[in-house]
């Protein structure tokens, strides 16, 4: 956990409002899968939190993260050549057991789960990756997963891709019998996850200021009604740790 | 260059203190540096019980700032004295315990309760947080109740107290006047402005609790014209907070009339940024023919 200025090789939009920024870090060869990095996006105050989607070199990582305000509008607006300054890598990522998964994810809380299922690859275990999107206009790195060798289904909310529904739907209409599940993706989706399954964890998305435990402007209660926050004991929880 | 400011129950080896809420209890930052490099620590604020705060989204960005409304949320002070405090202990550097409540009992039973503790160096009594219904804020605005509230903790107190004011207040003067007169050793202020931000596409407030504290880089000239105003108005000492991100941020207050500052949400932004500007604050101090802290103090007394 360090600031770094890094160099920015790629920023791309790859889906409808969905953008990849390579960059050029030192701070790749300390991150784990599931952690996230905050990062400076010029002429804004606060530093915005992004998921590692995916660490290709011991110096360089891959954000995939989505236009959803003006902040990360001029995020996608910057150009190959500059610098960026990112503080991390932050939080508590997904566990990489010696068993088979699914990943299941949705919408931009796809991307984490890539870096995921390539280190449960990388150790020889299956990994089933079930992906759900508004619209096939919106989806993202299916070619990716599956390139890693994930068995990879899609689910749709239009139906204009693969199964038309939710993840669950999908997973119902493909007879998807995994049991340990890791996810990520709107609330929604993670109440419905942590309903069907209780072995695994969930990765929650939460507005931040430090994005390292100090401020407590990140809060979810857990099941006691004790605290936990989502920036330093999170984003990644057990599935049923938290009240959702 | 001599960076030390010697303050009622504070012996600072340089002028820069972590804000109250920004930095917890020191130990997020104490993974990227040693705290004992800080002038002081201004502790998350601490109430009799354990407080979960209020509900979220708790942070909302602003032009140059940041809305929040966290709560105080804290573990109630005994667990803090039990599990927070020793691990302050560790280092050379002094704390100031921001002391919270609902009510004046329960400023004097936070402060009763950490009167004997080694590590607690001084009170900051908040009388100022926007985020809370009653006490807070409600004592900060008006000078006859902030007076008695810090006479009571003054009656109560073992250790020097500091009364941290808001700036929403038609004359913040008066204020930091009535809580000279009862006996406070020193002000820090200013605390958050109250703001709010609301989402165009939901036509609602941004924060679940509507308003919340404005602080930033935006705040900068009120609290600095606070502090200019109090300054001229009161003897005891003033600690300046609100929007500082850098070692001139410092010599502006100090000229002002500060002795010390806090740095708050620029923590979130850089949270290298207290020990960057200890290091840049000589040359600062330098560059404008000024030879230590104390002397930029002494020059501007008017």
């Amino acid at each position: 956990m360090r600031t770094e200025q890094a160099l920015i090789k790629e920023n791309t939009l790859i889906a409808k409002d969905t953008w990849k920024m390579v960059l050029e870090t030192t701070l790749a060869g300390e991150a784990e899968c599931g952690q996230f990095v905050q990062v400076q996006v010029p002429d804004f105050y606060l530093r915005r939190p992004v998921s590692i989607c995916r660490v290709i070199a011991e110096d360089r990582i891959v954000l995939v993260y989505k236009v959803v305000g003006e902040g990360t509008k001029r995020m996608s607006e910057m150009k190959t050549g500059e610098s960026v300054d990112l503080f991390g890598p932050l939080g508590h990522g997904f566990p990489v057991e010696e068993r088979n998964v699914m990943v299941i994810g949705g919408g931009v809380g796809v991307p984490p789960l890539l870096e995921t299922a390539s280190r449960y690859i990388a150790k020889g275990h299956q990994v089933t990756a079930v992906l759900g999107f508004n619209d096939a206009g919106g989806m993202i790195l299916k070619d990716e997963f599956e390139a890693l060798g994930c068995q990879t289904y899609i689910a749709t909310m239009d139906g204009s891709y693969g199964t038309k529904g939710t993840v669950i739907d999908a997973i119902n209409a493909n007879d998807l019998k995994e049991t340990f599940v890791l996810s990520c993706g709107p609330l929604p989706m993670l109440k419905a996850v942590s309903e069907k399954y209780t072995d695994g964890f969930v990765s929650l998305e939460a507005r931040m200021a430090c994005g390292m435990g100090a401020c407590m402007g990140c809060v979810v209660k857990d099941q006691e009604g004790g605290s936990l926050r989502v920036c330093a004991d999170g984003p990644v929880f057990a599935i049923g740790k938290v009240v959702l | 260059m001599d960076l030390s400011v010697k303050l009622p129950g504070l012996d600072l080896k340089n002028p820069v203190i972590p804000a109250s809420g920004c930095a917890g209890y020191g130990r997020e930052l104490a993974q990227l540096y040693d705290l004992s490099r800080l002038g002081g620590i201004a502790i998350k604020s601490a109430t009799p019980k354990e407080r979960f705060g209020n509900p979220t989204p708790r942070i909302a960005e602003t032009p140059m700032g940041m809305l929040n409304a966290i709560g105080l949320q804290n573990h109630g002070v005994d667990y803090i004295i039990e599990n927070e405090l020793p691990f302050l202990a560790q280092y050379d550097t002094c704390v100031l315990a921001n002391v919270a409540g609902a009510t004046e009992e329960d400023y004097i039973e936070v402060i009763e309760k950490m009167n004997d503790s080694d590590v607690v160096d001084a009170y900051e009594l908040n009388i100022s947080c926007p985020n809370v219904r009653h006490g807070g804020i409600g004592l900060g605005t008006d000078p006859e109740l902030a007076a008695h509230v810090t006479r009571m903790a003054k009656e109560a107190a073992k250790k020097p107290v500091y009364v941290k004011l808001t700036p929403n207040v038609t004359n913040i003067v008066s204020i930091a006047k009535a809580v000279e007169e009862a006996g406070a050793d020193g002000l820090v202020m200013i605390n958050t402005l109250l703001g709010m931000r609301i989402d165009l596409r939901t036509g609602k407030p941004v924060l679940a609790n509507n308003t919340g504290g404005l602080s930033g880089p935006a705040i900068r000239p009120v609290a600095v014209r606070a502090v200019w105003q109090c300054a001229n108005a009161v003897k005891i000492p003033i600690i300046g907070v609100g929007g500082i991100t850098k070692a001139e941020d410092v010599l502006e207050f100090l000229l002002a009339g500060a002795s010390a500052v806090e740095v708050g949400a620029q923590n979130f932004v850089d949270p290298y940024v207290c020990v960057k500007i200890i290091d840049d604050l000589p040359r600062v101090l330098k560059q404008y023919g000024y030879t230590s802290v104390q002397d930029v103090i002494e020059r501007s007394k008017r």
